[in-house]
């Protein structure tokens, strides 16, 4: 039967409605709609999340207040006040420590397996970054409070290890290995023949990666960075526990803090829906969704520069 | 454990009810009785208990708030609602305009206890000194503000422990220590009484503070006094039930009207010494002094 149908299809029936025709266009309709919905989730998760904080926006909202104050007492009995600076402050500092400790680490592991591993070391290298990118991150959350916790206490005597210091070593850890990934492509798509040309000129290896290598993938390994710091901006859980919650502007890494993220899991549970707290923590999230969009924004036109060059 | 509870009840609820029908005509009275979570292991171990004493009586007893409690009030759906914090003016009218007539009783007691680490030398603390501790403003920073140093902390500063900023315990705590006041900033804001306990337990810089249920033998017990130099009292069953201790919050239950018929005899039945001795085993104070052996 299909055989049939196969030889009696000439070159000029190919536009013929016929089965195949319906089933090419189905197909193209179901991958198109699958092409698109990330950007309609997209859409469709801001639309919600501003909505949802809309109401604090035009009302208690005040533009000073929510940026440039670290009084967030959003039950207070005497005036509820909603300034985010010091949750800022305390996602900033954790997501800065966090870049300390896993640019290092990202850029030699992916130097290391881009450049020197060979064969099987390789292979098995790429695999165990991939592998350490799969921990659940309440179980990164659950390293800082039972291991990193008393560890710190002891090492620097302080009285609580809950604190910049651990949150920013776990989130390091946490987005290494996507850095780790992304620092590779870049370094892999930096072409052969500049090693060659270098190695050729009488340069050492190390030469040969900090002269020529690094700079031409300069784009991607920034681009990297950036993807890493999208990471720390929106990871919760961990931070959550490792941090110590406190609403405070950090002066050292032993202080703790509290995080836009860790904020708003804390708290949304037990709070009256449409209430201006509620609709506050909504606009956290709106907030949260703006950073990391123009960060994830910058590093994709970042990545993209050196692809042309 | 709550579950489990809650399916003794039904248990307990379907074999009545049969008895009853065996029993030939018997009236089958049912309380309907909702609210406060603090609350509700101990409405539950009433109505299981209650069981014992009049079998043509069930309690249905299900949790969700002291909100939701006193809202089935307002809407006349419970016989019993149960509150670990006072129906509010605006609540009470609404339901004095729906036609419904709230009358207050107070079940028991629920201690706040101020936690210190065990190597604190600190004994007693007043209610002014904490809020120079947790309340804006406060200018208690060191454990030397306080005239102690507590051993293994190495510069003295307090770690200020408190709760999530809708949690009932931090309100009450902030409504009875503070006043009309707020918080202060940078307080490490846990979430549950036991993640307090767990802290100041290992930190000997912290205080913190929780309900009297949730005390370890690792732990001290500030002894609370009104006033700073003055008569202190330790945070205990008794001291909470008495009212001596400062930082108690009393549990009520409401009903529609002074109470009467079969919800009366339960009441009563809650308020005699059988009924307060089962809140006592609960870990909250009783109403009033008993002596359950």
């Amino acid at each position: 039967m299909k055989k049939q149908t196969l030889a009696a299809t000439k070159v000029s029936d190919f536009d013929r409605l016929n089965r195949d025709w319906y089933i090419d266009k189905t197909v193209q309709a179901l991958v198109f709609i699958g092409g698109i919905s990330a950007i309609i989730f997209i859409i469709g998760i801001f639309v919600f999340i501003t909505k949802e904080g809309f109401g604090f926006l035009v009302g208690d909202f005040s533009f000073k207040e929510f940026f440039f104050s670290p009084n967030w007492r959003p039950t207070s009995e005497n005036r509820a006040t909603y300034g985010i600076l010091a949750l800022v402050a305390g996602t900033a500092s954790v997501t800065g420590l966090a870049m300390l400790v896993a640019i290092p680490f990202s850029l030699g592991t992916a130097i290391f397996i881009a450049e020197f591993a060979t064969g099987k070391t390789r292979e098995f290298l790429k695999i165990t970054v991939e592998l350490l990118a799969a921990i659940p991150s309440v179980v990164w959350g659950f390293i800082g409070l039972a291991i990193m916790n008393p560890l710190i206490i002891d090492i620097f005597d302080v009285p609580v290890g809950l604190n910049v210091l651990n949150a920013g070593i776990i989130l390091g850890l946490m987005a290494a290995p996507i850095m780790t990934s992304i620092a590779e492509d870049a370094l892999k798509a930096v072409p052969d023949r500049y090693r060659e040309a270098a190695e050729a000129m009488g340069a050492t290896r190390w030469q040969v990666i900090y002269k020529v290598v690094l700079p031409a993938a300069k784009n991607g390994l920034l681009g990297a960075v950036l993807l890493g710091v999208g990471r720390g901006f929106g990871e919760t859980m961990a931070v959550l526990m490792a941090t110590g919650h406190a609403i405070n502007i950090p002066t050292s890494v032993f202080d703790s803090v509290r995080a836009l993220t860790a904020t708003i899991a804390a708290e949304l549970g037990e709070t009256a829906v449409g209430s201006p707290h509620y609709q506050a923590l909504f606009t956290i999230g709106n907030s949260l969704f703006i950073i990391t969009f123009i960060i994830n924004l910058i590093a994709d036109l970042v990545v993209r520069g050196v692809r042309k060059g | 454990m709550l579950k489990r509870n809650a399916l003794l009840v039904a248990v307990a609820t379907m074999v009545s009810a049969l008895l009853a029908a065996c029993g030939g005509g018997q009236d089958r009275q049912v309380i309907q009785n909702k609210g406060s979570d603090t609350l509700v292991n101990v409405a539950q171990a009433w109505a299981e208990a209650y069981q014992t004493v009049d079998s043509a009586t069930v309690v249905a007893v299900s949790g969700g708030g002291s909100g939701t409690g006193i809202a089935a009030l307002i809407n006349g759906t419970v016989d019993i609602a149960n509150a670990s914090r006072a129906m509010k003016d605006k609540e009470i009218k609404l339901a004095k305009d729906g036609g419904h007539n709230p009358i207050q009783h107070i079940v028991g007691y629920d201690a706040l206890a101020v936690y210190l680490h065990e190597d604190n030398p600190l004994n007693t603390i007043s209610i002014e000194q904490l809020a120079e501790i947790y309340g804006d403003g406060g200018t208690y920073a060191k454990w030397t503000d306080l005239g102690v140093e507590v051993p293994g902390c190495k510069d003295q500063t307090m770690v200020v422990v408190s709760r999530q900023n809708n949690s009932g315990t931090y309100a009450y705590f902030r409504q009875t220590v503070l006043g009309k006041g707020d918080f202060r900033l940078g307080t490490r804001d846990m979430h549950g009484s036991k993640d307090v306990v767990d802290l100041v337990e290992n930190t000997p810089c912290a205080i913190g503070y929780s309900g009297l249920a949730y005390a370890t033998e690792h732990l001290k017990l500030a002894c609370i006094s009104a006033e700073t130099g003055g008569a202190c009292v330790d945070p205990s069953v008794a001291t909470a039930s008495d009212g001596s201790y400062p930082i108690a919050r009393p549990l009520f239950m409401y009903t529609n009207g002074e109470p009467t018929g079969y919800v009366g005899k339960y009441l009563d039945w809650i308020k005699s010494e059988t009924g307060q001795c089962i809140i006592s085993e609960k870990g909250y104070a009783p109403a009033v002094p008993v002596n359950c052996g």
